[in-house]
């Protein structure tokens, strides 16, 4: 197997009292899918945030293509960020810009060239996803699956090595979930892009994952193929497979 | 009481550092100017009818004061000496700061704050930029640029306001109050509340985009925001305008 590009140490994270994790260790191999499943609260979005630098653990490392980031200063961030795109949960938007120049944004960020190089990839990224010819829409004129498909077209317009996928289906009508399971995999098999999805959704689980990676207990409690996940005893993560989620008290522990 | 103390210092030490980071960005080349102008535009356009109406009235106000407090001595003939001198030192300055400050302030930290809960701050940084130099910053900028702007119309407005009152009341020319007033008032004096209004246009939005990035939980924290960023920035003025002018007065002995 190659070497990890993303690695998860013994991280400890807390929010006041709240213990997020206490030893949570994890390891993201180039070019693979690992989707993270979980129960609502267990710190999903927390684990994202830290594999991009967005959020600082307590202790323990966070490695990122042999760099430690767990300290490192958010200006020097900068290279990280070029490889490592995230899709947020809501798509995150800039309310205030149209679609193009969302999209435009990380572009401009990263120094991609000229302004008609920027038009192309812009046009290029919105024909991948599904949505050309929507550059001068603003957000509020979208629904909550072109959003994320914006959001997703934002994400990749760089050409980063790994995205991060927070919950990509959630909320979603059955033919825009299949529509986003079919991106992600095609980003894999066409640009062999490295992704990492936080779902709860089973379709998506099983649809789009090489591994799968269970969050309970504060941490990693268990990380396989599909075969291998499927074969698990573990109680929690055959129920969370046969209800699509977890029981409604697991969810609220 | 020592964790309360703790989070005050936190509290303070945090604006502190945000205002040095705002004024690096802000100094830092290249500057957004489309941004700074659609600020400039909000702060200042938006705001310059609320300056107006505040000193007139007040300037009125004040004139009607000094002409009943000072008849028992025969001496109402010199109002326009002192109702322009509080005007213009501090009543303009600070009045102004604080109506522009509720409504602009808690403006930004409304803005910010629904960014941050809707992850756009997130997004903002994963995307390669830094949420400082594209929010912070132009505001920072917009609001020093605009408050002494504002400040001497609120000066001429209070003026004004005062010298209606006097002619009419007191009796005495619009020469008189002019000659009065031209007589009374140094570039100094203007100087001291224009020196005031930059550090109370910065006080301004410093206080209000530091409150929007500290928003947390959702659209119940975006109005939490909001109101705590009035009072912030009141505190804030009204502690820095004491200090200000103790110092100015120092300085012009």
């Amino acid at each position: 197997m190659p070497e990890p590009i993303l690695q998860v140490r013994g991280v400890q994270k807390r929010f006041g009292p709240k213990v997020v994790y206490e030893d949570c260790t994890l390891d993201i191999y180039p070019g693979e899918t690992l989707t993270i499943i979980g129960g609502s609260g267990t710190g999903k979005s927390v684990l994202l945030k830290m594999l991009t630098g967005l959020m600082h653990a307590d202790a323990g490392e966070v490695v990122a293509f042999g760099t430690d980031i767990t300290r490192l200063p958010e200006r020097e961030m900068q290279p990280l960020r070029r490889r490592v795109a995230m899709l947020f949960q809501s798509g995150a938007l800039f309310d205030s810009l149209t679609v193009e120049d969302n999209v435009k944004y990380p572009l401009r960020e990263h120094g991609w060239g000229s302004e008609a190089d920027m038009d192309a990839r812009v046009a290029e990224v919105l024909e991948m996803v599904g949505l050309p010819g929507s550059q001068a829409l603003k957000p509020s004129e979208l629904s909550g699956g072109m959003r994320k498909r914006v959001g997703l077209a934002r994400s990749i317009a760089i050409k980063p090595d790994v995205v991060l996928y927070d919950e990509p289906t959630t909320g979603l009508d059955p033919i825009n979930i299949r529509r986003i399971n079919g991106l992600i995999l095609s980003l894999q098999e066409r640009l062999g892009v490295t992704s990492v999805v936080v779902t709860h959704d089973m379709d998506t689980v099983f649809t789009v994952s090489d591994r799968i990676a269970m969050l309970h207990e504060r941490r990693i409690a268990f990380v396989g193929t599909v075969e291998e996940t499927r074969a698990c005893p573990h109680p929690w993560l055959q129920s969370f497979i046969a209800g699509g989620r977890g029981t409604l008290a697991d969810d609220e522990g | 009481m020592r964790t309360r103390l703790r989070d005050a210092l936190e509290a303070f030490g945090s604006l502190c550092v945000l205002a040095g980071r705002a004024v690096a960005a802000a100094a830092r080349a290249p500057r957004d100017w489309r941004a700074v102008i659609v600020q400039l535009d909000l702060a200042g356009i938006g705001s310059w009818s609320l300056a107006v109406l505040a000193l007139a009235s007040t300037g009125a106000s004040l004139a009607m004061q000094f002409v009943s407090g000072l008849e028992p001595y025969g001496a109402s003939l010199y109002t326009g000496k002192l109702a322009s001198l509080g005007i213009v030192r501090e009543l303009a300055p600070l009045l102004t700061a604080l109506l522009v400050g509720g409504r602009v302030g808690s403006g930004y930290a409304a803005e910010i704050g629904s960014m941050v809960v809707n992850e756009q701050v997130d997004a903002i940084r994963a995307l390669g930029a830094d949420p400082v130099r594209k929010l912070v910053a132009p505001r920072v900028v917009a609001c020093t640029v605009m408050m002494p702007l504002l400040v001497m119309l609120a000066d001429t407005m209070g003026v004004l306001g005062a010298a209606v009152v006097t002619t009419r009341e007191v009796g005495i020319t619009a020469k008189f109050f002019v000659n009065q007033v031209l007589d009374t008032l140094w570039a100094s004096d203007l100087l001291h509340g224009l020196i005031k209004s930059v550090f109370f246009g910065f006080v301004v939005g410093i206080t209000g985009c530091w409150v929007g990035l500290r928003t947390t939980g959702g659209t119940e924290g975006v109005g939490l925001s909001t109101t705590r960023a009035v009072a912030v920035n009141a505190i804030a003025l009204l502690v820095t305008n004491f200090l200000l002018t103790k110092f100015l007065l120092v300085i012009y002995a």
